[in-house]
């Protein structure tokens, strides 16, 4: 008798089970593509991913691929085409890959991936050399209209977030973006040398890269690009404050594969979301030194959209897309 | 004396037997992906970051180290016994290490380099502890208009020390800078001759380039011989060791490549391919035997690889003096650092002398460990010439494949590996030389890189380019060595000792 009821029980919690998962298909694996080469900001946000879910027990194998190139567009074009309605399959990606869309003309855009969630940004930041004239923002604001072509900027590759947050900054007080006289350097290094040896007006690049310079004395930090002060530099006023309406973050998200399901892309916020709000999660930033700029639902496409019509004009404007 | 101080503080750090299995752990991995073409240090440390992540920083640090320098000596290993570079900096080793072994001296060449990356390593290492904030001044003060200067230099010295034929050199210099204008220009974003293919964008792979001309283009080209090849590869003839004159022709040559990987390795741009050029077109000047360049010359060997190691210490030096990162395998590093909630930095050896310290002795530890590694093995090495020739060349070509698609698992770099081998059987059976072609790919974006920079800062005033003293003494120097063997025939009356230049 017990037997036949246990047997009843077992039949009816299968039953039930059957749509159930094909319901909410519960996330054993994933598979996190970092469309760079290991070392870079993607590749260490999806392998710190890889490490809080697996370390949280929220999903139990997750593995990273990484498809280097092009700011991240041939890794997108793979995902796109590999991973079609596989809701095992994520990657991330950040503002660079929206720039380097645009300027590669990029067959494959965001618009063929769900995105799912916001997950860290750093902030910009204005350094000159401590023996630098230029003392403050409006020092420099006052050089740039003078002779935008005098004032060199050092940062990274042509197209990337440094160089629009630069275009965004001589439009903001009504310069003309085509005259940024804007120098790309392959490597963070690099380009704080030039900064150090004084061979370029400013640099600008995230905070973090300055940081330890500023903290010796070797480079001032003229301003942030950042809503409001960063705890790294409360010191430091932001764009705005200087009267330079510009705000700006190299953000990193993550976003699911094309044609998912609407449970699928839930369950796999839900997930994503656990891990945001995780303690390992915030240690992780924390150690990294990355901001938690979490943002995911409507208020994320709407951002996201925001974000790709205005480095779309400013890249125009600089003369980098037709 | 502090600094003595501090480093046999180090020492007691590194000498941890935790830390020795550490470093021992590094130097085998490092020269394991080293000989692996296309898999070098940076991705190996890269791959280990996240399991690192709970030992202790010490030991992890000084594990990253001897992947750093086991990587440079297990790329020399490659290219002199398989002609394969396994890193860009090895690929001069190639060159002459390569023929050298075929002519039985393996040994020798393998334990040149071995002996000569520790003589640089060591003393490279002793400069990074003892003037490495001097060291780093004046590498700050290079501006992009000295560096264009030191590529000037570059591209004069080297373009003369290859080959038969200045017109083929150049030829082939052409070949190799029309490869570096693809892809996506740096300072413009715009794609260069890409044809729209997306796996183009990033251009072409040094390593790629590399060890399809070498070693597919010679496994095609022995092919084509077939049976009419007369060369038989001897895998020993005479000593396996260095004997009394290897010992005496490789000594200033170990001097002097360290002397120019260093300071070029500490600046932000120098990296460690251009020091072994400059080394290699050095030595074939000095050398008193110079028709035996190009048929095996053991300086040929000795001076780059004291170069290369020499630059892979001098890449640390703004490392830890300014926590720049110059290098694929320092920004790795510098991960590594910040990992441990280290920041390196200005005041890196002021906060945490201890760390750094021990990474400094940790680099000796690592040198004489990949001595005593790898001197008993270059017996063991060299048979690997014994091994019939289809199975030879066939494992190379496969070898060669599995390295540069582990790297890049692409369609299209195997495409480009293929097209380039035939592109390297193509000048070796008309007598064209390879090697200039994967230097115009290195040194050409890095010379038009700095050449726009310079003018974009003196907002187009090509004066920029002569108005620093740096500059101006580079400029000399090519000028020199440019004109300096024709001034000696006019004022002598008889021939520079320089390889023939005619055919």
């Amino acid at each position: 008798m017990t037997k036949m009821l246990r047997g009843a029980v077992v039949a009816a919690a299968l039953a039930s089970c059957i749509p159930f998962v094909s319901a909410h298909a519960e996330v054993t694996e994933l598979k996190i593509m970092a469309p760079a080469a290991p070392g870079g900001g993607w590749d260490q946000t999806a392998r710190s991913m890889q490490h809080v879910l697996q370390t949280d027990k929220l999903v139990s194998n997750v593995q990273v691929l990484n498809v280097p190139g092009a700011g991240g567009t041939i890794g997108l074009a793979q995902f796109v085409n590999a991973s079609k309605a596989d809701p095992h399959a994520l990657i991330v990606g950040g503002y660079v890959m929206v720039g380097a869309i645009i300027t590669n003309k990029s067959p494959v855009t965001l618009s063929q991936v769900t995105p799912i969630a916001r997950l860290t940004g750093e902030f910009e930041a204005i350094a000159v050399p401590a023996n630098s004239p230029l003392k403050s923002m409006a020092d420099l604001v006052a050089a740039l209209k003078a002779d935008p072509a005098k004032v060199s900027w050092a940062g990274g590759s042509a197209g990337g977030t440094d160089h629009i947050a630069a275009g965004l900054i001589l439009k903001a007080i009504g310069g003309d973006p085509k005259k940024l006289n804007y120098i790309a350097f392959s490597g963070g290094g690099e380009s704080l040398a030039s900064i150090l040896g004084g061979k370029v007006t400013v640099g600008i690049s995230s905070l973090s890269e300055f940081d330890a310079q500023a903290k010796a004395g070797k480079l001032r930090i003229l301003g942030v690009s950042g809503a409001q002060r960063l705890p790294e530099a409360p010191d430091v006023p932001t764009f705005k404050e200087s009267g330079v309406d510009v705000e700006i973050q190299n953000w990193r998200m993550v976003a699911a594969a094309p044609g998912i399901t609407p449970e699928q892309k839930k369950e796999l916020s839900g997930l994503v979301e656990k891990m945001a709000k995780s303690k390992a999660w915030t240690d992780m930033l924390k150690q990294k030194g990355w901001a938690d700029t979490y943002l995911a639902g409507e208020a994320f496409d709407k951002q996201l959209a925001i974000d790709i019509a205005n480095t779309t004009t400013v890249l125009k404007e600089i003369g980098l897309a037709q | 004396m502090d600094t003595f101080a501090a480093l046999s503080q180090g020492l007691m750090v590194a000498l941890q037997p935790m830390n020795l299995v550490f470093a021992f752990f590094g130097v085998m991995l490092g020269t394991a992906v080293g000989v692996l073409p296309g898999i070098g240090p940076a991705l190996t440390v890269a791959l280990l970051l996240p399991i690192t992540f709970k030992l202790d920083p010490a030991g992890s640090l000084i594990m990253f180290a001897g992947i750093y320098y086991g990587g440079m000596y297990g790329g020399s290993t490659a290219s002199i016994l398989l002609n394969t570079p396994g890193e860009s900096s090895s690929i001069v080793t190639a060159l002459e290490g390569n023929k050298m072994a075929r002519a039985g001296r393996g040994g020798p060449a393998l334990a040149t380099a071995a002996i000569g990356s520790f003589v640089a390593g060591t003393i490279a290492t002793v400069g990074l502890a003892l003037i490495a904030p001097t060291i780093v001044d004046i590498a700050i003060s290079f501006g992009p208009e000295d560096y264009f200067a030191l590529m000037i230099l570059a591209f004069t010295t080297v373009s003369a020390a290859f080959g038969s034929s200045v017109t083929r050199g150049l030829t082939s210099l052409f070949i190799g800078l029309s490869l570096g204008l693809v892809g996506i220009d740096l300072q413009s974003g715009q794609a260069r001759i890409s044809f729209g293919v997306p796996d183009l964008l990033d251009g072409v792979e040094v390593t790629t380039l590399a060890v399809a001309l070498f070693a597919i283009g010679e496994t095609l080209s022995v092919a084509a011989a077939g049976s009419r090849a007369e060369e038989v590869i001897e895998p020993v003839k005479g000593s396996v060791f260095m004997n009394k004159e290897d010992w005496k022709r490789s000594w200033w040559p170990w001097i002097r490549g360290t002397f120019l990987g260093f300071p070029i390795g500490a600046m932000p741009a120098g990296g460690a391919e251009i020091p072994t050029f400059l080394s290699y077109a050095l030595e074939k000047r000095l050398c008193k035997k110079p028709d035996e360049f190009g048929n095996g010359a053991i300086e040929g060997v000795a001076g780059p690889e004291a170069a290369n190691n020499a630059a892979a210490a001098g890449v640390l030096v703004p490392l830890l003096t300014l926590g720049l990162p110059t290098s694929a395998t320092a920004a790795i590093m510098l991960a590594g650092f910040q990992q441990y909630g280290l920041n390196p930095g200005p005041l890196l050896f002021a906060t945490n002398p201890d760390l750094v310290w021990g990474l400094i002795a940790s680099l000796f530890i690592a040198n004489i460990m990949l001595l005593i590694l790898n001197l008993p093995l270059v017996g063991m090495w060299v048979r690997l010439l014994a091994i019939p020739r289809p199975w030879l060349y066939g494992g190379i070509l496969v070898f060669a494949t599995l390295g540069t698609l582990g790297a890049n698992p692409s369609l299209v770099e195997l495409g480009m590996l293929v097209i380039f081998g035939l592109l390297g059987y193509v000048l070796r059976r008309y007598d064209y030389p390879i090697a200039p072609v994967v230097v115009g790919l290195i040194l050409g974006p890095l010379a038009e890189q700095q050449l726009r920079r310079a003018l974009a800062i003196s907002v187009g005033d090509p004066m920029v380019l002569f108005q620093t003293p740096i500059a101006l003494t580079l400029y000399a120097l090519a000028a020199l060595a440019l004109f300096g063997p024709l001034l000696f025939y006019l004022i002598t009356g008889r021939k520079a000792p320089v390889g023939g230049d005619e055919d």
